[in-house]
């Protein structure tokens, strides 16, 4: 029994990610019609945001401690952020303590900019495109992004902490009356679930119940009525690239104190992003979102050791075998509409 | 008289027997050089193969920075680093055997077809002597056989499966750095000092060649002094979150958790793994502890805080304060201005092991070189007294214990050496199951050509 709460928890922070990502590319494939393989290179970057803060914050100039020497016997250099100057060390320290939430507003103008470059720069060339060239082309400037990414950053995993409020775990189990540490959840991971639940409903609250979200939404059904109407969709459309971009972004930057980030981290999810669009619904936002956590949570369940004790290896194809089980019994996905990509 | 009537086949006949009498001197004379890639000029080539992109870049660039540094050394230039302090005084300055050394780079990607595509290139069209490098067991086993099939010497870099001088040693190929057993038979005995003889392990292994050998050795060597293993688990290579593998350690009753990842595998379930809290725990009223079998301080670095405390192994350590260690720490330090990695003292040893047994053998033949490294004792190179045995070309060497360090005074100071493990404590028969048993053998030398 607490093995199975275990996995659920377990379950509900990968699926928040893959969720979070496959809302964007859902955005962008019911909008633009565009297939976009670089969506897993924009949840990178996202996290190389809260990356490059915690780089700007701590950026140092660096003071001579003569009472201590550094590896080859020379006077150490003691490198002090310039932030203890501005507001002193123990403000500084909070500071830079709590980078990664703060990233979030040093991430979203920049995320936004680069959906905005994206878009317009490229992507805008290759609507009327086969869908092949669009995964080709988005799939080239992914790796480009990486590369670039690489270059600056380096190849290892950079280390993000969460702030140290947040740090340990909750003891769920002795909270439900199990014995204590039988479920244990990171407070971090409880943060990335709730973070997710409010960008995933805010998301569709601006969709519901704005007069843009409307007017989006009926760009989706039926793009060419609405532009007769004289509203320049494609402005909006490129704002909805914009907003994808930032929702990807934002999953990067919170994700960073799970795992340290590092270029290809993107990749890692970008594949399962796409089967569980695919599982969702191809422009389904809420069959995304349901998919997302149905497949975060049935990989979990699949790492069991029970599990794997008796199918072994069935953590690695747990997703696939899903995503086919799905498609032959429901070809347009759990909650696919009809006449998407059906052309 | 008869006249001799020229026919069609008769003529085919002949010219086919006197082409043959023409072809026999090549057929005999046409390899003049007696080994593969024989320098003829004043200068010879080493190839170097490391990872220059991928996950493993970083660690490439530096096995990088010290082959230039060691072929600066070779060539006269520099302060001379560990050939100063080298035990054998062979080396001059002057290159190998009076040629001027001369490199050559490829990139393994860390994915063995890439490794090998990128070596067979050196040796053909670069014409390398020898090639060395890799930052992972599957590259170097596959770099190795390829190197024995061309009549090449392979120095191996940074690999540390027991494979590569266990089940798939070759007679071309010799390893300085140390392996799975060694970290194993090092890592026991600080474990029940620090931990006691009473203890549950829970393994997660990374699914790969090397991941099972450091399972493995790590299992025979606790448990023969009284730990328990509750249960073993793969993770898949490409794992990223290892949340659903280290949920369960708590349930299972287990009170150590030891990780047999390496790179981004290792610094992703050591994260997973603090934030999961464990360290924090008390299971069967002891502390939990979390174990990491081969450290790197490259990669710990990915991991920050999170190694605080955390016991495992290494090859060598910049803050070793043997003359050997000094030496080359000034020197690469002075050219690059941080310490060198293990990786990079690895194959700087390499680079200088092989020049001197060239320098002893008199000869590039690999079968000279092999011949001059099989059984070769040294000293100075930072570990100590050393043997290159002759069973299975593995070095034998003390091995350090770590630990992370609670207190880093920079970005380059996170791990502490707690102990210096003898190598008489982690010497082992060549024929031992672990190493592949009796059937495993070297073959013989392939000198190419």
């Amino acid at each position: 029994m607490e093995a199975i709460v275990l996995q659920i928890l377990n379950g509900l922070d990968k699926g928040s990610a893959y969720a979070l990502i496959a809302l964007g590319l859902t955005l962008i494939f019911g909008t633009l019609g565009v297939v976009n393989f670089a969506h897993g290179a924009l949840f990178m970057i996202g996290a190389f945001c809260a990356v490059t803060l915690s780089k700007i914050l701590t950026l140092s100039h660096v003071v001579i401690d003569a009472t201590k020497k550094d590896f080859l016997g020379n006077p150490l250099k003691v490198e002090v952020p310039y932030i203890y100057d501005f507001v002193g060390e123990n403000a500084g320290n909070v500071i830079i303590d709590w980078a990664v939430p703060l990233s979030i507003l040093f991430a979203i103008p920049i995320m936004v900019l680069i959906g905005f470059i994206m878009e317009r720069g490229l992507i805008k060339h290759f609507y009327k495109r086969p869908h092949a060239d669009q995964i080709l082309v988005t799939f080239g400037l992914a790796i480009v992004m990486q590369e670039v990414i690489k270059y600056f950053y380096g190849a290892n995993p950079i280390p993000t902490p969460a702030p140290e409020a947040f740090k340990g775990s909750l003891d769920f189990g002795a909270m439900l009356g199990f014995e204590a540490n039988s479920i244990i959840y990171p407070y971090w991971r409880l943060v990335y679930f709730s973070f997710a639940a409010v960008i995933i409903g805010g998301v569709f609250a601006f969709l519901q119940f704005t007069t843009f979200g409307m007017v989006v939404r009926a760009g989706m059904a039926d793009r060419e009525t609405v532009g007769l109407l004289g509203i320049n969709i494609d402005k909006r459309f490129t704002i909805m690239f914009g907003l994808a971009a930032a929702v990807a972004g934002l999953a990067g930057v919170m994700y960073t104190p799970i795992n340290s980030p590092n270029y290809h981290m993107g990749m890692d999810f970008l594949v399962l992003s796409f089967v569980v669009v695919v599982v969702g619904g191809m422009g389904s936002l809420s069959g995304a979102v349901l998919a997302g956590f149905l497949l975060g949570i049935l990989e979990s369940f699949a790492s069991m050791t029970a599990v794997l004790e008796t199918l072994p290896g069935i953590n690695q194809i747990i997703i696939y075998l899903v995503a086919i089980i799905v498609l032959l019994t429901r070809p347009r996905g759990l909650m696919g509409k009809a006449g998407v990509m059906e052309e | 008289m008869s006249i001799i009537k020229p026919t069609r086949r008769g003529l085919l006949r002949t010219s086919a027997v006197a082409g043959a009498g023409l072809a026999m001197p090549t057929i005999f004379t046409g390899s003049a050089s007696a080994y593969m890639n024989e320098p003829t000029g004043s200068s010879v080539t080493l190839g170097f193969n490391v990872p220059q992109s991928g996950p493993y870049a970083d660690e490439g660039a530096d096995e990088l920075r010290a082959y230039e540094l060691a072929v600066e050394h070779l060539n006269g230039g520099g302060d001379g680093g560990m050939m100063n302090t080298f035990s054998s005084k062979e080396l001059k300055g002057n290159g190998i055997l009076g040629k001027k050394v001369e490199y050559v780079t490829g990139d393994t990607q860390t994915k063995a077809d890439a490794a090998r595509a990128s070596a067979k290139s050196m040796i053909e069209k670069d014409g390398a002597i020898m090639i060395t490098g890799g930052s992972s067991s599957g590259v170097a086993v596959a770099v190795q056989a390829l190197c024995q099939e061309a009549g090449i010497i392979f120095m191996a870099g940074l690999t540390h499966s027991n494979d590569t001088t266990g089940k798939d040693k070759k007679a071309n190929g010799f390893r300085h750095f140390f392996n799975s057993y060694m970290s194993g038979a090092a890592l026991a005995p600080v474990l029940a000092n620090a931990y006691g003889k009473d203890r549950k392990a829970y393994h997660l292994t990374a699914d790969y060649n090397w991941g099972y050998t450091t399972e493995e050795a790590v299992r025979e060597s606790t448990e023969a002094m009284g730990w328990e293993t509750v249960n073993a688990v793969k993770t898949p290579l490409t794992q990223t979150d290892f949340s659903s593998y280290i949920a369960p350690v708590l349930q299972s009753d287990a009170d150590v958790l030891v990780l047999n990842h390496y790179g981004g595998n290792m610094i992703n379930s050591l994260t997973n793994a603090v934030q999961f809290g464990l360290r924090d725990k008390l299971v069967n009223g002891k502390n939990f502890e979390i174990i990491v079998p081969l450290y790197s301080r490259l990669m710990a670095r990915g991991a920050g805080e999170n190694v605080k405390g955390i016991f495992g192994s290494t090859n060598w350590h910049w803050s070793l304060q043997d003359e050997g260690s000094k030496a080359f720490v000034k020197s690469f330090g002075e050219k690059y201005g941080f310490p060198p990695s293990q990786a990079a003292h690895t194959t700087y040893c390499q680079t200088l092991l092989y020049a001197d047994a060239a320098e002893r053998a008199g000869t590039f033949n690999p079968c000279g070189i092999a011949e001059a490294l099989e059984g070769f004792e040294f000293d100075g190179l930072g570990n100590g007294k050393t043997l290159y045995r002759a069973e299975d070309h593995q070095c034998f060497k003390d091995v350090l214990v770590v630990k992370g360090k609670e207190n880093p005074t920079s970005e380059f100071d996170i791990l502490e050496v707690v102990e210096v493990t003898p190598v008489s404590q982690v010497t082992y028969d060549a024929n031992i199951p672990q190493m592949g048993g009796p059937e495993a053998t070297l073959g013989d030398c392939n000198p190419g050509a």
